[in-house]
Order: structure tokens, then C-alpha cells, then sequence
């Protein structure tokens, strides 16, 4: 599946996204110019640890900030349709009217709290048939109820939940409602913000593979935030790699986790330790992310990176071709790339492309 | 150890023997009683969770047992009986060879300690790193006689949990400190009342990926240099994998598995073992897993008859919804109870079993 995504259009393409808290010189900037593109029927990982900005990239992409939050430069294009490459909007300068035609039928959204997200006084079906109407969808109440039931069927829930309150479901089923919320109106897009996170090990696998499964039945993008880099690479298409508000690396999960090329990267596939094998001490990584408030002058991961340079400290690289050539996708911002010989954890060669694990979803659409 | 000499504090002088046990727990079961507001026209229903059920468990001087298991498994039930936070409903707890009863609660508490979850949650916002490891020092006398002596007590905590230089960190509150951080201090409070057991429960699933493995390899040094006993309680079969050196899994409420951790994990004798191994990501699996059970644990107030396991697993037998399966060997140190592994039913499986064999 990740062989033909450069052929697809890109349905979101955020460039230089900038987002501050507060304002004036007192602004932390939580995303600092920001690329990510997200191609029709793609699933990007967007993975960091907290604070590192990638929640705030999401909001920010679709207008969702709260204040403080600001964004201060950028531009999110969105293109409905595939076929109309010039009905393509700026998410960030459209008006309310063309926001609120985008918002849940075209880009929807599933938190991580599920248990927050769901109104505790109204049914799933209440909540459900709320969604459709409010978008105008079904012609009747019936039609309207009749869909809600389809729509729980989809995400594995049995239709006659749809009388029950989110507090007589167990926390996988109120996350697979959300996402059946999400899903409701047909959307391109669907952001979704450590939807598993709070759930055990088994009921995420479940829907994680549910999610997959719609994915590859519906055609929709997804845009997959999360801290578990492991989740990410068996289940993502391409990767992006956020530390103190800028993307460090992207590439495709198979290169990535072969042969990552950011010292970041690295150490964070280094901090989660292996089902197979021998048992080897992992270090994980030393010292602890930058306070936003006072960015260091250079790479923000200088201080805890075990290759830093004199340059380092001074001056921000900015995302690039990894030393090593790559097809093109691959992405990388830091100045060991520009030095004469990378250091040995860098310098993995590329994996081939299209090897095994793109297998067995070769035969999706 | 229990001398309140402050030269002891900075370098514990340990001369306990790894591998001895230091705490034991037999029989271990605990029932919750519940009852929901009596509903217009229908009468008060009582109930009772089955939380935790005859579970047997032992903590070695300078080892790391890990619980693994899904939430509502009962992995936090057990570890709080052996803090006594939660008072079992039957079963005993020997704390180096003496009943857990015989000790004064603050006595017992010397000699074992918790780490929590939520180092947010578990230190005190209004008081400083100092607050929090003075106090302890001095409830349990460990420090000696004067306010010198104790800043002493508290620096060589510190140190202990590498949060150096001490300066740095000795008068800032809570907020001020980095989550790793934050857990650090939680673990030099435990360690101030000069335990032999710590209990920590998840102490790293609230933390950034990034710093997780260094509080386990903290722990981890711990373990080997102060020979201290230690309870991992985790739903992180991998971290427990890589951390502990044996496991027990259990699943609604009893230990369905346990043995040395590398042969828990490498070659599970458990369906349900299997089934957390294959939910678990891996990155290094070639192909997507597939998990051979599904759905959800069940409801302890009304728990499966026999082998709780037995209505999701993927190779349950007639037997296994009647009766409980015993505790089996399947190697050493190596026990599972799965009627599969019985002498009486494993012919009956091998063919069953065949298919997803470990690679």
C-alpha cells in the first residue's frame, strides 16, 4: 500500500503551519513551519511525545485551536474531490460558511477521551441521528435512524445498542462509536488523536484492524496521532517524527523503522523494547524535551542527542534529503546529513520498497 | 538495613542473598461487595466482583516479578494487598517469614513500599522535593539526629535516584519537574522508609515514551545493587518482557500463567498469553498478527464457570467451561493452567495446537 501513494492526489496538504500559545512575546510556539501531506487513502502516523505539538498541528490544520492558540502563518489546502484538483481551498482563509460544508462530512475527527467526547445524557442514537441531521442527511427520521444502525454495524457494535447510553458501554465500544461518529458522514479525512490509547492491548489490535478495514473498504485518509511509534509502523502508510513543535523526519514506516535517519528517531525505536530475542540493555533517551517557552537556539534535540556538532547548538537544520538517497520521500532535518560520514546507527541501507510487509495489502485499493 | 546510622543511607549495606524470598503470598483472594441503588419497581441487587481468586505469588530479593494483565485482571487488587491498602479476603501474606498480620502497619510499611502510576498525582503539589523525602526519613526514623543529618538523608536520596546535582532539584515543587523526574522523586520516597519490597504499579505508563526506560533501568539498578524485591505491575507485556525477570499473567482475576520471562514470553503455554503477545504492536512482525480470540473480558460479578478464559478461547474443550484447570508445569519454574497442558487432554490438542505453535 505505501508503493503507489506518490500516483495519489493529495486530499490535505498542510505547509508551513505555525502555531503559537498566547501572543506577542510572551507566544510559545508549539508548531514551528510544519509540512505534512496526507494523499487520498493514505495513513499517516504522526508520532512525538507530549508537548512535542502534533495534536496542536491537527487543531491547528482544521481551524479546531482553542485560545490561546494562535496560528500565526501557513497554509492547509484541501481538495474535496479528486477529480477537481481547482476546487482546492485554504482551510486556514475559508469562511465560516465553507468551514462549517467542510467540517464532519469532509474532515472528521475522533478524540482520545471517548468517554468525554460522547454526551452522557443522550443516546447513541440520539447522538447519532443528531450528526446526520444536523448535515442534512436522510430524508426521514426513519432514514436517519435506519443509517445510525448501519453505521454502528460498521464499527461491530450490534444495532440494538443504539437505546444505550455511552455509560452502558465499555470503553472499546465507546471509542468505536466515535469513530462510527466520524465516520457518519462519508468523510475524506479522518484525524484521529490516540484513539486507542486509553484502551487495553486487545481492544486496541480490534480497532486498529477495524479501522484499516474501513479504511481500505471506504477510501478515506486518516491522519494518525499518536506517542506509540510501534503502533505506527504496522499500521501507517508514511511516518512524521515531531520533537519541540517541528517535524524531524518523515518516511515511509518501513524505511523508517529499518533505517531511520534523525538521531531522534533512532533513539526513540531504541526506547521500546522487543517481544523477540535476546534481552539487551536499551537506554531509551537521556535528559527530557526542551521547555517550549525557552526553545533552545539550534536543534531543539541537541542537548540529549549523542552525535550532536558545534553547528548543532547554533543553528536549526531544516528538513532535506537524507545523506543516503532515498525515492525522493524521504525527509530528514538535521546537519549530521551534511557532514562526510553519517554515524553508524544513521547509515542503515534502505530497505527495499516494495518487500514483504507491503504484501499482503497489495491487493487493496 | 534497619539501622538508623545516616552513613548507611547513601550506600544501603546489603547482605541479603539474591533469589531469597522475601515476600509470599498464598491464596490470595479478594471479593468486593457492590449493590446498585435499588431501580423504581425492582429490589437492591447485591453482587459480588470476583476482583482477585487463589492467586499465588512470591517476591525474591533482587528480582522483579511482573503482572501483566488487561485492565479489571486484577493486577492492582493484588498489588495493594500486599501494601495493605486493600485487606483480603482470605489467603495469607508472609513478609520475611513472619505472618503480614504480626507486623504493625507502620512497621510493615517500613519494609514494604508502593510506586504509583500518576507521579502527577502521587506528590503533593504544595510541598517541595525536600518535603516529600523528609518526612518518610523521619516517621521512619531513618535519618539521624539533627536537620544536618537529614539534608544528608535527603541529598543521598536523591543521588540514589540520579537526580543530580541534588541542589538542582532538592527545593522545587512538583510542577517544576519533568514527569521522568517526578517519578524519580516518587521512587526516593519509597525508598526513604528503607524497604526490601517496592510495589510499583505502572510506574511508567504515564510517562513519555523517550524517558520510560530509564526509570526501569533505574529500577532495574536498584534491583541489582540494593538487592531490593520488587512487584512490576503492567498491562506492557514487552516492557515486562524486557524488565522482569519473571511474569505472571492474569486474566479476570486468577494467574492463568507465570514462570521465568523470557519463556512466558517466547514460548506461551496460555491461549491467553498468546493472544496478549499477538495484540501487542511489533513492528518486527512481517505480517499483520492475527488474533486467534476476540471480544472482551468478562463481568466478575457473574464470572464464567471453569476456565474464565474458556467463552473467548480460540481452543476451549468441553472440560473447560466445567471445572477450573489445575496449575500445570510446562517447564521449569514454567506453570499454566490451561486443561490444553493437562496429560489427559493434550492428545486431544496437538492438532489444534499445531497450527499457531510458536515460530
Amino acid at each position: 500500500m505505501s508503493a503507489d501513494t506518490t500516483d495519489r492526489q493529495p486530499v490535505l496538504d498542510i505547509r508551513g503551519l505555525c502555531v503559537d500559545y498566547g501572543y506577542g512575546d510572551a507566544a510559545t510556539h508549539a508548531v514551528i513551519e510544519a509540512d505534512l501531506t496526507l494523499h487520498r487513502g493514505e495513513v499517516v502516523g504522526l508520532a512525538g511525545e507530549s508537548g512535542s505539538g502534533k495534536s496542536t498541528i491537527a487543531y491547528g490544520a482544521t481551524r479546531l485551536l482553542r485560545q490561546p492558540g494562535v496560528v500565526t502563518d501557513g497554509i492547509v489546502r484541501f481538495t474535496p474531490d479528486a477529480g477537481k484538483p481547482d476546487e482546492t481551498i485554504d482551510i486556514l482563509e475559508a469562511s465560516p460558511q465553507q468551514l462549517r460544508a467542510i467540517r464532519w462530512s469532509d474532515i472528521a475527527l475522533v478524540f482520545q477521551a471517548a468517554m468525554n467526547s460522547l454526551n452522557p445524557v443522550m443516546s447513541v442514537q440520539a447522538q447519532l441521528i443528531d450528526t446526520l441531521a444536523a448535515h442534512g442527511r436522510g430524508a426521514s427520521r426513519r432514514e436517519r435512524i435506519d443509517r445510525a444502525g448501519e453505521l454502528l454495524e460498521l464499527v461491530g457494535i450490534s444495532q440494538d445498542r443504539l437505546k444505550s447510553f455511552p455509560h452502558e458501554l465499555s470503553g472499546g465500544m465507546k471509542q468505536r462509536v466515535m469513530i462510527a461518529l466520524a465516520l457518519a458522514l462519508e468523510p475524506q479525512v479522518v484525524i484521529m488523536d490516540e484513539p486507542t490509547t486509553a484502551l487495553d492491548v486487545v481492544t486496541q489490535r480490534q480497532i486498529m484492524e477495524q479501522i484499516m478495514g474501513l479504511r481500505d473498504r471506504l477510501g478515506f485518509s486518516v491522519l494518525f496521532i499518536t506517542h506509540d511509534l510501534s503502533l505506527l509502523l504496522e499500521m501507517a502508510d508514511t511516518i512524521a517524527i515531531m520533537y519541540a513543535g517541528r517535524i524531524v523526519e518523515t518516511a515511509p514506516a518501513r524505511q523508517l523503522f529499518h533505517a531511520p535517519r534523525h538521531p531522534y528517531t533512532a533513539a526513540l525505536l531504541d526506547s521500546f523494547p522487543s517481544l523477540h530475542g535476546e534481552r539487551t540493555v536499551m537506554t531509551g533517551i537521556p535528559g527530557s524535551p526542551p521547555d517550549m517557552r525557552k526553545p533552545p537556539a539550534g536543534c531543539a534535540f541537541a542537548d540529549r542527542c549523542k552525535f550532536a556538532l558545534d553547528r548543532c547548538t547554533a543553528d536549526q537544520p531544516v528538513l532535506s534529503s537524507p545523506a543516503i538517497k532515498a525515492d525522493g520521500r524521504r525527509q530528514v532535518a538535521c546537519w549530521l546529513h551534511e557532514e562526510n560520514e553519517l554515524p553508524e546507527p544513521l547509515a542503515a541501507p534502505e530497505p527495499a520498497v516494495q518487500a514483504a510487509g507491503a504484501a499482503p495489502e497489495g491487493g487493496s485499493k | 538495613m534497619t539501622d538508623a546510622n545516616p552513613e548507611t543511607q547513601a550506600v544501603p549495606v546489603v547482605n541479603r542473598p539474591r533469589g531469597e524470598v522475601v515476600l509470599e503470598a498464598k491464596g490470595l483472594t479478594k471479593h468486593f461487595k457492590v449493590r446498585s441503588k435499588p431501580q423504581r419497581g425492582q429490589r437492591r441487587t447485591r453482587g459480588i466482583v470476583h476482583a482477585c481468586e487463589d492467586v499465588n505469588l512470591t517476591l525474591e530479593a533482587g528480582r522483579v516479578t511482573a503482572v501483566v494483565g488487561e485492565s479489571g485482571s486484577g493486577k492492582t487488587t493484588v498489588s495493594r494487598m500486599l501494601a495493605q491498602l486493600t485487606k483480603p479476603t482470605s489467603g495469607t501474606i508472609t513478609l520475611e517469614g513472619k505472618p503480614a498480620k504480626g507486623y504493625g502497619l507502620r512497621a510493615y510499611r517500613h519494609k514494604v513500599q508502593m510506586v504509583f502510576q500518576d507521579p502527577f498525582a502521587s506528590l503533593n503539589p504544595v510541598h517541595s522535593v525536600r518535603y516529600h523525602l523528609a518526612r518518610p526519613l523521619k516517621l521512619h526514623k531513618r535519618a539521624g539526629a539533627g536537620k544536618e543529618a537529614l539534608a544528608q538523608a535527603v541529598e543521598a536520596l536523591l543521588t540514589r535516584v540520579k537526580l543530580a546535582p541534588t541542589n538542582q532539584y532538592i527545593d522545587k515543587l512538583p510542577h517544576e519537574l519533568s514527569g521522568g523526574q517526578r517519578q524519580r522523586v516518587a521512587i526516593a520516597r519509597a525508598l526513604a522508609a528503607g524497604p526490601t519490597v517496592l510495589l510499583a504499579d505502572e510506574p511508567i505508563s504515564m510517562l513519555d515514551v523517550s524517558i520510560r526506560l530509564g526509570i526501569l533501568n533505574l529500577l532495574g539498578e536498584l534491583r541489582d545493587n540494593e538487592k531490593l524485591a520488587m512487584l512490576y505491575v503492567t498491562h506492557d507485556i514487552a516492557s515486562a518482557r524486557y524488565f522482569a525477570d519473571t511474569m505472571t499473567v492474569m486474566y479476570a482475576g486468577r494467574v492463568v500463567e507465570s514462570g521465568p520471562s523470557l519463556d512466558v514470553t517466547d514460548n506461551p503455554q496460555h491461549p491467553y498469553t498468546r493472544l496478549l503477545l499477538d495484540a501487542a504492536p511489533d513492528p518486527e512482525r512481517e505480517t499483520p498478527a492475527t488474533m486467534q480470540a476476540r471480544g472482551s473480558a468478562p463481568s466478575l460479578i457473574d464470572p464464567p464457570s471453569g476456565c474464565r478464559f474458556h467463552p473467548r478461547c480460540p481452543l476451549a474443550l468441553p472440560i473447560c467451561s466445567e471445572q477450573q484447570p489445575p496449575d500445570i508445569s510446562v517447564g521449569e519454574g514454567h506453570v499454566a493452567a490451561c486443561w490444553l497442558r493437562h496429560d489427559d487432554y493434550k492428545n486431544t490438542t496437538t492438532t489444534a495446537t499445531a497450527g499457531d505453535s510458536p515460530a
